[in-house]
């Protein structure tokens, strides 16, 4: 009879940048369930609607997250546009859709050197992080800030990358390309690697919907969805396929980021190519009346964006639903079973952004 | 059921095992369960996917009234249900994994509801 054990794991670890606490249940060396806890550092920032106007929300929202605040950005003011029948510039949904290709490669570069550092593989860490500086630097220079870049507004975007710009970006990322061939090449071929994660932390397609799993995660075990396909932003002139693996465990998470990463080079160079020369925002008068819903693919998967307005310059209720929200219940189904070595790598595996879950 | 906007559908407290049930057998994900307080009731709003596509059902529940837990049939409504029985008060009833209001450690009862309306 083995014996039956409850391991508290977090909320501080050297794998968790923050955190969240699990109560393990082991039997022996095996996980038999875990149960997550959250909550340390709840800041509550939807209640802030009652506080700032519409417009002021459209910074609050981009302090969910340090990593994909852009995106957060957006999706507030896609959700407030939508209600208020806003159309705005061609040119702005373009940038908005390079602004978000860039969130993502700096966001699974993040992700890729936090795993390397999890199984003490500290130059590939070093490596990766490397190259994710590139993008911050393009950030600054495109927007003058590295994490909280501020040029989201309803009804388009305060700043513009003109055509030098443009370019000079896509040489970097062109440049990026070769370093990152290389970097990546060292994941899904070096042993020490897959010996972590081939194999282990198996989410099967039907545990993943079931579980309601998102992302890069859900796309892991070989469910084809990639809000990007809905055609928001720029999306819809954009050429991509959404990229799958269907090995459905912790090395497919990892491989389908690293294809995610050249696919992003890509559709930026192809949103370079097509982006038209109009203004990059209109005016919006008047107060946001009635309700509407977005959903867009963060770089941890889909987030989910609810705003109800009532005619006043406060809105209603905003909600968001974050990617690692919808994901944490399919990390305890991937905990259930694996070892107890390996949980740190399995918590990593789903790219856990507390920031992002303590909204 | 009435759809009162596009893919959002209004339900009794009757429908809403059918429909869980039907979306279960269907394979559709949740994407997400919201509440609000509006004009004295709860309205609460269960997302559901396949795919691309999305429904929304939304089941208006007076403030005294409970809600029946969908975390039997779900698992993942687990944390959207103690989310919004903490920050709103919604009576969720029999949680799989009820955490007591504890789920966000907030000393503030029910901080998402205006004082008001407490």
């Amino acid at each position: 009879m083995p014996k039956r054990s409850i391991v508290p794991f977090g909320p501080q670890h050297p794998v968790l940048p923050e955190p969240i606490h699990l109560d393990l249940v082991l039997e022996d060396e095996l996980v038999i369930e875990a149960i997550p806890s959250i909550g340390y550092v709840h800041r509550g920032l939807e209640s802030l609607v009652a506080k700032k106007d519409f417009n002021e929300m459209v910074y609050v929202t981009e302090r969910i997250c340090g990593i994909c605040s852009f995106m957060h950005g957006m999706g507030y003011c896609s959700a407030v546009e939508q209600i208020m029948n806003v159309q705005i510039p061609r040119r702005a949904e373009f940038l908005r859709t390079i602004w978000a290709e860039m969130s993502r490669i700096h966001s699974h570069l993040l992700w890729l050197g936090l795993l390397a550092d999890a199984f003490g593989f500290e130059a590939l860490f070093m490596q990766s992080w490397r190259l994710r500086e590139k993008i911050l630097d393009m950030f600054e220079i495109a927007t003058g800030g590295r994490v909280i870049f501020s040029v989201n507004k309803i009804g388009g975007v305060l700043k513009d990358m003109p055509a030098e710009m443009l370019s000079n970006f896509v040489a970097v990322l062109d440049g990026m390309e070769k370093e990152l061939r290389e970097t990546t090449q060292t994941f899904l071929d070096d042993y020490t690697v897959k010996s972590r994660l081939v194999g282990v932390g198996i989410l099967t397609e039907e545990d993943a919907i079931r579980r309601g799993a998102v992302g890069p995660m859900m796309r892991a075990s070989g469910i084809e969805v990639d809000m990007r396909k809905t055609g928001y932003a720029a999306y819809d002139e954009i050429d991509f396929q959404v990229i799958t693996s269907k090995e459905c465990d912790s090395f497919a998470r990892c491989k389908v980021r690293i294809a995610e990463l050249f696919q992003s080079i890509e559709i930026i160079r192809q949103a370079v190519s097509k982006i038209p020369d109009t203004e990059i925002s209109v005016p919006v008068k008047g107060f946001p009346n009635g309700e509407a819903y977005v959903r867009l693919e963060q770089p941890r998967g889909e987030a989910f964006y609810y705003v109800r307005a009532n005619g006043s310059k406060f809105v209603d209720r905003m909600r968001v639903r974050t990617p690692t929200f919808a994901n944490i219940p399919a990390l305890m189904q991937v905990l259930q079973g694996c070892q107890f070595g390996d949980v740190p790598l399995l918590i990593l595996t789903i790219d856990p952004c507390i920031s992002c879950t303590e909204r | 059921m009435e759809e009162i906007q596009k893919n959002i559908y209004k339900i009794e407290q009757v429908e809403l095992f059918p429909v869980i049930m039907e979306k279960k057998n269907d394979m559709w994900r949740l994407v997400q369960i919201c509440c609000s307080f509006v004009e004295g009731n709860y309205e609460v709003t269960y997302s559901f996917a396949t795919g691309y596509e999305i429904s929304n059902y939304r089941l208006i529940v007076g403030k005294e009234e409970s809600v029946p837990s969908i975390s039997r049939v779900y698992k993942s409504a687990i944390l959207y249900e103690n989310e919004m029985r903490e920050l709103f008060g919604l009576n969720v009833e029999f949680i799989k994994v009820d955490y007591h209001d504890k789920l966000y450690r907030i000393n503030e009862e029910t901080p998402f509801l205006k004082k008001e309306d407490r």
